[in-house]
């Protein structure tokens, strides 16, 4: 069973490679063209472009809690993406899909899924990923006056009390980079992981970088960044396809496109802020 | 008039007969199902998919040395919250049943407070108890979401347990007490002594029943924080985008409510069988 299914990966692979391989040949390139556009791609919905997205969407992804607004850095990556396929911005329509929903088997009710979600190679059995639109590391959130407010190393935080949302990779991140003496805390969401926070029952919560800069913008007034450190293997995010996805290789063509433009970039400027001010702890 | 000794052989035969035939067909019919519908899943045109996302042996085996840990806070988590609710449920349906004028505001509590707990979500219990408790900022009010949680568990099923309790109260006759009061016993004495051994042996499987409610909510105090085996199989299927690891958790939680129900249904027959003093078959 297993060896089937590796097979067929490798089939896959090999057939992805070799439209990958065909699409870079000039004369081949207006058939690969031709085939991602609008009209001729494999949909759930004729005629639209279904993307979806967790409820709440949190900013700095969303704003608003609308993702149909085209504000926030995935929206705008989802209409850049559906620009480039060749969908008007009325023609790209939002659905609600809960993360652990996502990699349900079975025939899915978006054509993609965008919600911060980690590219691993073991969830790449399950679904497909488009190439990476953004790497994001991960940052340690403590309150103001918090014994681990100057920490220099990640050592230091060993005996920390963490608080991490479920399904994200933070929680991996801890458990491999920092290896905390007490189990971490796993909450639902990001909401209450906040909460945890504000009410002292964690003395430090790990969330994406960018989640982080926002997080002590705002929603916690006397929160700081302390600091920022890679996940095992990096954290890139990727956009998640039904496996096999004739749509794949649109997507990440699209991808490409937005990325030799400049405009991934421009989005990326635009709603997410540098971490360069941010000490890297090892 | 006895029946001769023949008749009374034949009979005995056709009995055994019967029983032997009740018994081929009823073996017949489960294997037909059984088969039946094991045949209709691994040919379901999602056989394959549904093998390898719910039942891999390969993530089985990753997930598993990690649930024990989890299970083991379950099962502390199961035993302290039980006793609790035990004396507590017990309390309030004596508090209920009791008729004296001037416990008539203790009464009205006790009143809401079952009416409450079994009117609001668990789920949501455990958020008020959790974040809405520890925003008030007392220091008294214990540090941990997770005994928090365990509170708001132990509430809500007190409130069960509570009108079990005072069913089974109710359901002793009134002549026992007052016999009880007659032979000169004080209403403490009676209640000790007369009331509550009968009411309790009368609801002992409605309560079991509670206890069995109990060992699985208990995984809902996860979203509090604490990484119980629910937890850690969602953890588990959210890094491999894979379900196999809530079936392993599952098949843990069967290993303790299993024999729970079956204690619970032969505790029926058998009080069936002491209340109406035959063999039921």
């Amino acid at each position: 069973m297993t060896r089937r299914t590796s097979l067929a990966a490798i089939a896959a692979t090999l057939i992805a490679a070799g439209s990958l391989a065909l699409a870079v040949l000039p004369g081949a390139a207006a058939i690969a063209a031709t085939a991602c556009t609008n009209g001729s791609l494999s949909l759930v919905h004729k005629g639209q472009l279904t993307v979806a997205t967790d409820a709440p969407a949190y900013p700095p992804y969303f704003e608003n809690n609308k993702p149909a607004n085209g504000q926030g850095f995935e929206s705008a990556i989802a209409y850049g993406v559906g620009h480039e396929l060749g969908f008007s911005s009325s023609q790209v329509k939002w659905t609600v899909e809960p993360f652990d929903d996502s990699y349900a088997p079975g025939p899915k009710s978006f054509d993609f899924d965008i919600n911060e979600i980690s590219i691993t190679t073991a969830r790449a059995k399950a679904v497909d990923f488009s190439t990476s639109y953004f790497d994001n590391p991960q940052a340690i959130v403590v309150v103001k006056g918090s014994k681990y407010q100057h920490v220099t190393s990640l050592a230091q935080l060993r005996g920390a009390l963490f608080g991490v949302q479920v399904g994200t990779t933070s929680l991996s991140a801890v458990t491999a980079e920092i290896h905390p003496t007490q189990q971490p805390q796993v909450f639902n969401g990001s909401n209450d992981v906040i909460t945890a926070l504000r009410q002292h029952k964690v003395d430090a919560i790990v969330v994406d970088l960018a989640t982080g800069f926002y997080l002590t913008s705002g929603e916690i007034p006397h929160g700081i960044v302390v600091g920022q450190f890679n996940a095992p293997g990096g954290d890139n995010w990727g956009l998640l396809l039904a496996k096999h996805s004739k749509l794949t290789p649109c997507v990440d063509d699209a991808l490409a496109k937005l990325r030799s433009s400049g405009e991934l970039s421009a989005i990326t400027k635009r709603w997410m802020q540098s971490g360069a001010g941010v000490p890297v702890l090892k | 008039m006895h029946a001769t000794p023949t008749t009374r052989a034949a009979r005995e035969q056709a009995r055994r007969q019967r029983a032997r035939k009740s018994i081929a067909v009823s073996a017949t019919a489960t294997a037909v199902v059984i088969v039946g519908v094991a045949l209709a899943i691994v040919f379901s045109p999602g056989w394959r998919t549904v093998r390898e996302t719910y039942l891999s042996w390969h993530y089985f085996k990753q997930v598993l040395p990690s649930l024990p840990g989890g299970f083991w806070l379950d099962v502390r988590i199961f035993l302290i919250v039980e006793v609790v609710v035990l004396a507590l449920g017990l309390a309030i349906a004596l508090i209920r049943t009791m008729r004296a004028p001037v416990l008539y505001p203790v009464r009205v509590v006790a009143a809401v407070f079952v009416d409450v707990m079994r009117g609001v979500p668990l789920l949501i219990l455990l958020y008020l108890f959790a974040f809405g408790l520890s925003a008030l900022g007392f220091s008294f009010i214990p540090g941990s979401y997770t005994i928090l949680g365990a509170a708001a568990l132990a509430c809500c099923y007190s409130a069960y347990v509570s009108e079990v309790f005072r069913a089974g109260i109710q359901s002793v006759h009134p002549s026992q007490p007052a016999a009880g009061l007659a032979l000169g016993l004080t209403r403490t004495q009676t209640l000790r002594h007369v009331v509550l051994p009968q009411a309790v042996r009368a609801v002992v499987p409605p309560l079991l029943n509670d206890f069995i409610g109990l060992t699985k909510d208990v995984a809902l105090v996860s979203i509090l924080g604490p990484q119980e085996i629910a937890r850690i199989a969602q953890i588990n299927a959210d890094l491999y985008f894979n379900y196999t690891p809530y079936v392993a958790a599952a098949a843990f939680y069967l290993v303790i409510t299993l024999p729970l129900i079956r204690i619970v249904d032969r505790m029926r027959s058998r009080g069936l069988e002491r209340q109406n003093a035959l063999v039921l078959m």
